[in-house]
Order: C-alpha cells, then sequence, then structure tokens
C-alpha cells in the first residue's frame, strides 16, 4: 500500500481527466476553442508518470517526490472537485464561477494581451520601487547615524509613515502630471516607509563595540557608517525591503484598479465590468505567479548578499 | 623604540542619575615602557578597563592627561590596537577581509596585501582565510581578531582580557602565542586581566589595582626569565603577594587548613 503513495499524483490525474472526458456538461458554461483542460491534465499525467519512473532509479528524484506527492495528488484532485462542481454539475452561479477550461483558455488566447499588461505593471512596480527602496535607505541611515536628522525626520516618519500610501489616492492622483508618474511615487511611498525604519533601527541596535573596534582600526567616520554601520544592519534591511514589497503590490493593484489606465490590475477590474470572470481569475492566477516569483527572487538575493547570516524569515 | 605610555594624574567619573558620581579611576599615574608587556589586574569596579578604553581614546578623562610618546591621546588610532573579550570580528566579512579591515580603512590595502596573508598565517588560520566568523571556534576567532589588529603594526596594543573566554587549554596555547608575537614584534602591551597567574607568566610588571576608591595599589615587577614555568618558586612566591595583595583589598579571609 505505502509503495502505492508515490503513484497518487498519476493516479489522480488520471481520475481528472477520466471525469472531464465521461462526465456530462451540465448548466450553460461557455465552451472553449479548445478541450484546455484535458491538455493541462495530460501534461500533468505525462510529467508525474515520467518523474514517478525515475524515482525508481534517481534516489534525487524519490525524494523530491516523496516530499510533496500527497500534496501534488491533493492539488490535482481540487482541481478535479472544482471541474465537477462548475462545468460538470453548474452548482455555483455559472457566471462568477467559470469553468477551469475557460480560465485556462483566457490565459493560452488572450496572453499577448496579458503579456503587454504584465509589461507595464512591470515597469509601475519597478519605477516605484526603486525610487522607494532607494529613498528608504538614505533616509535611514541619515536617521540612524545623524541626531540632527533624527530630530527633524523623525516626526515626519511618524505622522506621514502609518498613512497607507493608497489613502493619497486622491491627493496623488491629481497633483502629478500623470498618472504614471502618481503611481509610482505611491509605491515608492509604500516601499519608503518600511525601509526606512528599519533601517534606521538596524542601525540603532548595532553594537557599539563594533564602532570602537573599527575606530582602533583606523577607519574614519564616513567608512564607519558605510562599512560597518550598513553592513551590520543589512539583515534589518531585507526586512525592511520584504514588507515594502508586500506594501508595494497591495499599491499597485489599488492604483491600477482606481486611476491607471493599463496594467494586471486594470486589467481585473475592466473585465470585471465586462462580467468575465474567466478573465478576472486568468489575471489572479498571473499576478499569483508572478508576485510569488518576485518575493523568491527577493530572498535568493538576501540569501546571497546575507551568506554570512542564518535565515531570519522562512520564504 | 616607540609606544611609551604616560597616565597624568587621571581621573574619570561616571555621573548617575540620582546617585553621586561612580569614580572609575581617581588620580591614576603611571609610565609603561616602549616595548614592555604590563598586565593591569584586580577586581571587578577597579577601573582596570577604564583605563585600558581611555589609553585606546575611546573615552576622555575628566582630569588628567595620557600620552603616547610624548603625544597626548585625544581619540582612538590605529596606532594603539584594541582587543576585546569577545573577539567582536565583523560578522559578514570573512578572515582575510576582517585582518584586511584597518589597511583597507587606511586606504593602503593595495600596497599592503601581503601583509595580511602574513599575519593570518602568523596566527595559525592559514586555511581559513575564506572562513566566516561564524564557522570559527572562540580560539580561532579570538587570533583572527589579533591578527586584525596586529595588521596596522600598532606601537601599543591593548588587550582586554582577550583569552577570558576560553577554555583552560586553548588559554595556555594563546598566551605562548601572545609572547611569541610581543617577542618577534617589540609591541608595547597593555592587558586586563582576571587571571593572577596569566598576568605573572607573561608580564614584565604586574600592575594591581583596587577599588573604591580606584586607584593602583602596587606595581610588581616579575624578574622571570622567559618562557616561564608556571611552577618555578618564585613564579609562586610572586603568586602569593599579589594574591596578598588583592585579597587584603577585598575581604580577610580565614586560611585554609589541611586535615
Amino acid at each position: 500500500m505505502k509503495k502505492l503513495i508515490i503513484w497518487l499524483p498519476v493516479i489522480s490525474a488520471i481520475l481528472a481527466i477520466a471525469v472531464e472526458v465521461l462526465m456530462q456538461n451540465g448548466g450553460k458554461h461557455i465552451t472553449t476553442k479548445q478541450p484546455y483542460l484535458v491538455y493541462l491534465l495530460i501534461g500533468f499525467l505525462v510529467i508525474f508518470t515520467i518523474l514517478t519512473i525515475m524515482s525508481y532509479f534517481n534516489a534525487k528524484v524519490k525524494a523530491w517526490l516523496k516530499e510533496r506527492d500527497l500534496f501534488i495528488a491533493v492539488a490535482i484532485l481540487f482541481l478535479n472537485v472544482l471541474n465537477i462542481v462548475t462545468k460538470k454539475l453548474a452548482l455555483l452561479p455559472v457566471i462568477y464561477f467559470p469553468s477551469i477550461d475557460k480560465i485556462v483558455s483566457v490565459i493560452v488566447e488572450d496572453r499577448e494581451f496579458l503579456a503587454l499588461c504584465l509589461a507595464s505593471s512591470g515597469k509601475l512596480l519597478f519605477t516605484g520601487y526603486f525610487f522607494g527602496a532607494i529613498a528608504g535607505f538614505a533616509t535611514g541611515i541619515a536617521v540612524g547615524f545623524s541626531k540632527g536628522a533624527g530630530y527633524w525626520i523623525n516626526p515626519l516618519i511618524r505622522t506621514l509613515g502609518p498613512i497607507p500610501s493608497t489613502a493619497w489616492i486622491p491627493i496623488v492622483l491629481i497633483s502629478f502630471p500623470t498618472t504614471f508618474s502618481a503611481s509610482a511615487f505611491l509605491i515608492a511611498l509604500a516601499v519608503w516607509f518600511p525601509t526606512t525604519v528599519m533601517t534606521s533601527s538596524g542601525i540603532l541596535n548595532v553594537q557599539n563595540a563594533y564602532f570602537e573596534v573599527s575606530s582602533t582600526l583606523g577607519a574614519g567616520k564616513y567608512y564607519q557608517i558605510f562599512k560597518v554601520g550598513v553592513p551590520a544592519s543589512m539583515p534589518h534591511m531585507f526586512i525592511g525591503l520584504f514588507n515594502g514589497t508586500c506594501a508595494s503590490f497591495i499599491t499597485l493593484m489599488t492604483a491600477e484598479m482606481l486611476g491607471v489606465k493599463n496594467g494586471i490590475g486594470w486589467y481585473i477590474n475592466w473585465q470585471k465590468e465586462m462580467m468575465a470572470y474567466a478573465n478576472v481569475y486568468a489575471g489572479l492566477i498571473i499576478i499569483a505567479v508572478t508576485f510569488s516569483i518576485l518575493i523568491t527572487l527577493l530572498f535568493k538575493v538576501r540569501d546571497y548578499v546575507l551568506v554570512w547570516q542564518k535565515g531570519v524569515i522562512k520564504w | 623604540m616607540v609606544g611609551e605610555i604616560r597616565v597624568e594624574g587621571v581621573v574619570k567619573r561616571f555621573p548617575q542619575q540620582d546617585a553621586e558620581d561612580v569614580v572609575a579611576l581617581s588620580g591614576i599615574n603611571l609610565t609603561i615602557k616602549a616595548g614592555e608587556f604590563v598586565s593591569l589586574i584586580g577586581p571587578s569596579g577597579c577601573g582596570k578597563s577604564t583605563l585600558l578604553r581611555l589609553i585606546a581614546g575611546l573615552n576622555g578623562a575628566d582630569e588628567g592627561k595620557l600620552y603616547i610618546d610624548n603625544e597626548e591621546i585625544s581619540r582612538p588610532s590605529y596606532e594603539r590596537g584594541l582587543v576585546f573579550q569577545n573577539p567582536m570580528l565583523f560578522p559578514w566579512l570573512n578572515v582575510h577581509d576582517n585582518v584586511a579591515f584597518g589597511l583597507k580603512a587606511r586606504s593602503i590595502y593595495k600596497e599592503k596585501k601581503d601583509e595580511v596573508n602574513k599575519f593570518v598565517d602568523l596566527v595559525g588560520l592559514a586555511s581559513f582565510h575564506k572562513s566566516y566568523p561564524h564557522q570559527l571556534s572562540g580560539g580561532m576567532a579570538q587570533r583572527a581578531s589579533l591578527a586584525r589588529a596586529l595588521v596596522n603594526h600598532p606601537k601599543v596594543l591593548l588587550l582586554d582580557e582577550p583569552l577570558g573566554a576560553l577554555d583552560a587549554f586553548t588559554r595556555m596555547n594563546m598566551q605562548d602565542e601572545l609572547i611569541r608575537i610581543w617577542q618577534e614584534r617589540q609591541t608595547t602591551m597593555i592587558m586586563v586581566t582576571h587571571d593572577v597567574d596569566e598576568a605573572i607568566y607573561l608580564s614584565d610588571r604586574v600592575i594591581v589595582m583596587t577599588p573604591r576608591p580606584a586607584k593602583i595599589e602596587s606595581c610588581i615587577e616579575v624578574k622571570l626569565a622567559r618562557p616561564r614555568a608556571r611552577s618555578n618558586p618564585e613564579f609562586l612566591n610572586l603568586r602569593s603577594k599579589i594574591l596578598k595583595i588583592l585579597n587584603f583589598a577585598g575581604d580577610e579571609k580565614e586560611p585554609n587548613y589541611y586535615l
């Protein structure tokens, strides 16, 4: 029995294909040009059959598969159940809960337009993120090292910081020349606050002995700031950047849904208004995948920069 | 020879909230010859670490002055290297870069690259150039921090209980290493320690300090040839002499009897 567990993903995929092919469709789901769900499931079936067979010869594949075989099987089963509930039995309102087939078809057939939206969202996100992070580092370092800067800037951070940057939308959208610059500013603001707070608190928490040692080694003030204070507070900075990344996603989506006339957030909002819920789900799936990849990348960078340190947040 | 330290009438007070100032040093006069190995010993609160920090230039004296080679000490300098009890290696730099820190800070790393290798090898870490501090044992980390201070060719090396956190065997090894480096480099060494044996084993002179008021009680010359044996009668003699001074300063104790 235990030996069969490794085959569960394959069995689950076969079951899902059987249901999709053999079971009668119910309700008024729109039919797609191609049987995309069957393609997708056959893809899974082929991949997991190959992996399962390989696992008998390759210890690495076996370990990988053993760790997640149950999860994969249940995930495919979930798709299967979803398919039954929507396309097969139409138990949920058809207009709000389209078939998986339809969602996959949107991703495939609308891919060029989706890619354009994604690109324009990406451009906006990176512009805002870049300036927000730079400003955050600069403010954080200034506040962390200079009492004078702290005196003037801290009240500003304390009053402006906690305001969600999306709350500025009504003001910002009318005060900037373009919606792009306005939204980039909002994203920068969202990244700026956590980066500043974590950078300055990181610097203030650096053990004084590090500065003392460096001064007896001949380091001047600026050398101490950039070669002792900054690297020592790197772990905190990355927490700030991580929080800033999450805040920037929220701001990006809100800004696109409210003002900007392109991007993936705008796409979702637009499709919602057209009652094309399959497209809404397609957009959400693309957002989930993209943002997850971005955060993974951030953690890869952190692991590279902080090789000298053991993990702070696990992703 | 360079590296003579002169302390003239130094007073250091630490202000307290709602209480009288704590007098960490009350009128210290002391001259340490160039190339001498001196230990500061005494119970906690006798101001020995404070004195070391003043010589390093990390704190300023409230009264009196400190000089190195007749030049007043006003701020920290690479000429007075400091090694703490905790190695305080920069955790984000590997051993090589930690040792190179001082040279890079003074922008002379390019010309003196070989020095880094020399000193890393000198403290016996030749195969650990690329290791990060968290991968080192306590003794290895302390060696690295010694190399980091030495690579600057300080006139004076200040050691604040440098071997305090090490186990007994590593400690004895490191003592021999310190002596070897001192004999090779002729650097003035000033070491704070709690360990009477260590002080006698290493130093030319043991300076015994007492608290309340924090002052120098006596200076004891150790006129034993090196290498020294810890079981030498004169060694034991000095040991009981210092212990007596320290006990006298603290509570009187009943002698121990053999039953």
